[in-house]
């Protein structure tokens, strides 16, 4: 029986993939305040599964051509003058809401409790291809422009002074978000990526000094919280996507209060 | 001499707000520019234009093929949530050696902060860290825009002779935005009024008894300039025994 075959190893390694890029990919929201802009694109993506189904499309397809739609528009309606959060709350509820009116529509029997909360369980070998695939393909171009999107982030000026086009890095970013989205849906959930996301780096910054540790940290404690999540959710019998939440929870508690002892 | 960078009939809108209109401008190697302006006036959106963060609207700006531009925000605003020392930022968005890093921040005027975290500094030294790393790339033209914002005036009047220190020492031509004409004027060979437009320029004395600038900033900087030309001629490196008359020296360059 090879590693593969068990449904908790590959539980465990689905969960690993997708802690190892939401990491420092979190990181970058983080930095960049676009914690709403996930849970947006997160919620949207509902909308890309219920279409994939009414397609027979794999669910990453259409769950990938909505978050990137929702981002595309978000960034169209920010740049109209509509304030961030007015844009995100209109799209991301619209989407979710006509995401269900299509299941309903269309009349698809589908368990939307899994795209919401995620079944890491269920998760077969296509699926974890799809989300190291994807997880490694962002990873990559995280780490190719990786020096640019730090200055774009850290100040867009300075990088176009630099003959950096902070747009396009900000532009890279979305699409980065979209994918691991899209790849993560089934993992963790759509309510659940935007915590995979934030939590993780959030524990990560009162212990790094540059942006190279809290991303690693990051992907550490991410990746920390899904096993620990995996393991906890086998012996107490509690849905697994949550539980990988409540663990990353716990890591940040401990780092908090120890951060809060040091002073 | 080849201009730096040449603007010609530069317009920039936001969208449909007119910000800057018909701007004509040319910088030459080694000259201080200084562009004063009240608030909304386009200063930081011409300087945004030059280093080509803003697209024009019409006409153009042209620079010297392979230009280096080191230019200096009115602020970093770094997100407490991003760390970063000042080393891990001299090494962005091109890595440096730290002898070539350490040697930046001395010219700079604050030796040693290397190892600091950005968050923990002051406002003058992030100003001087900016500058730092502006003077990274060699530039030939350092690019300021509202630099002592947030510094009191002993503050300012160190960075403004740090500056031109840094002239006197690279030969790189400097633009200087400024809310603050009395501190900046000694130390420019020209001074620009703009105010959506281009008011009036030329050499400080001249654009301080300018119709034009008066309208825009009154007549009581008059007494603020005056003090602190005083100041600056114990800083400067010749014209000394002229006082009050030393600014007609600077006028040649203009």
């Amino acid at each position: 029986m090879s590693l593969l075959d068990g449904f908790l190893a590959r539980a465990l390694l689905a969960g690993l993939g997708v802690a190892l890029v939401a990491g420092p990919l979190g990181c970058f929201i983080v930095w960049r305040r676009m914690a709403y802009f996930g849970d947006a694109t997160a919620h949207a993506s509902i909308l890309g599964v219920a279409l994939a189904l009414a397609l027979s499309l794999p669910v990453f397809v259409g769950a990938l051509v909505v978050a990137l739609a929702v981002a595309g528009g978000i960034t169209v309606l920010t740049t109209r003058g509509l304030a961030t959060d007015t844009a995100l709350g209109v799209l991301a509820h619209s989407a979710l809401a006509a995401g269900l009116v299509a299941v309903a529509l269309l009349g698809l029997r589908v368990d939307l409790e899994v795209y919401l909360f995620g079944d890491i369980l269920a998760v077969g070998r296509t699926d974890l291809a799809v989300i190291w695939a994807g997880a490694l393909a962002v990873l990559a171009l995280l780490a190719w422009r990786w020096q640019r999107l730090l200055i774009a982030v850290l100040n867009p000026d300075l990088a176009e002074a630099s003959g950096i086009d902070a747009r396009r890095e900000q532009m890279a970013l979305t699409l980065a978000l979209a994918v691991v989205v899209a790849v993560a849906i089934k993992v963790v959930g759509a309510l659940l990526i935007s915590a995979m996301l934030i939590i993780p780096a959030a524990a990560a910054r009162p212990l790094s000094a540059t942006p190279e540790r809290m991303a690693a940290l990051a992907a550490a404690l991410a990746a920390t919280s899904a096993g620990g999540g995996v393991w906890a959710s086998w012996t107490f019998d509690t849905p697994t996507g949550p539980t990988i939440v409540c663990a990353a929870a716990a890591l940040f508690l401990c780092v908090t209060a120890a951060t809060w002892r040091r002073r | 001499m080849t201009p730096l960078i040449r603007v010609e009939g530069l317009s920039v809108r936001h969208g449909s707000l007119p910000v800057l209109h018909d701007v004509d401008l040319s910088l030459a190697p080694g000259e201080i520019v200084t562009v004063v302006g009240p608030n909304g006036s386009g200063k930081s959106t011409l300087v945004r234009a030059l280093i080509g963060a803003v697209p024009p609207s019409a006409g153009r700006v042209t620079r010297k093929p392979g230009l280096r531009i080191g230019y200096v925000p009115q602020k970093l605003g770094l997100d407490p949530t991003l760390p970063m020392t000042v080393r891990r930022f001299l090494g962005l968005p091109g890595r440096v050696p730290a002898d070539v890093a350490a040697e930046a921040l001395e010219k700079a005027g604050v030796p040693g902060l290397a190892d600091r975290q950005i968050s923990a500094l002051s406002g003058g030294q992030v100003q001087r860290v900016l500058l730092a790393r502006a003077l990274l790339g060699a530039p030939e033209l350092l690019v300021l825009d509202e630099p002592t914002q947030g510094l009191d005036q002993p503050g300012s009047a160190a960075f403004y002779r740090q500056i031109e220190a840094i002239r006197s020492e690279t030969g790189c031509a400097v633009l200087m935005v400024s809310h603050e004409l009395h501190v900046v004027m000694a130390a420019s060979d020209r001074v620009i009024c703009l105010n959506g437009h281009i008011c009036c320029e030329g050499r400080p004395e001249q654009v301080a008894r300018a119709a034009e600038y008066r309208a825009l900033f009154g007549t009581g900087t008059g007494g603020a300039l005056a003090l602190y030309r005083h100041e600056h001629t114990h800083s400067h490196d010749h014209d000394h025994d002229h006082g009050h008359s030393h600014d007609h020296g600077h006028g040649s360059a203009a």
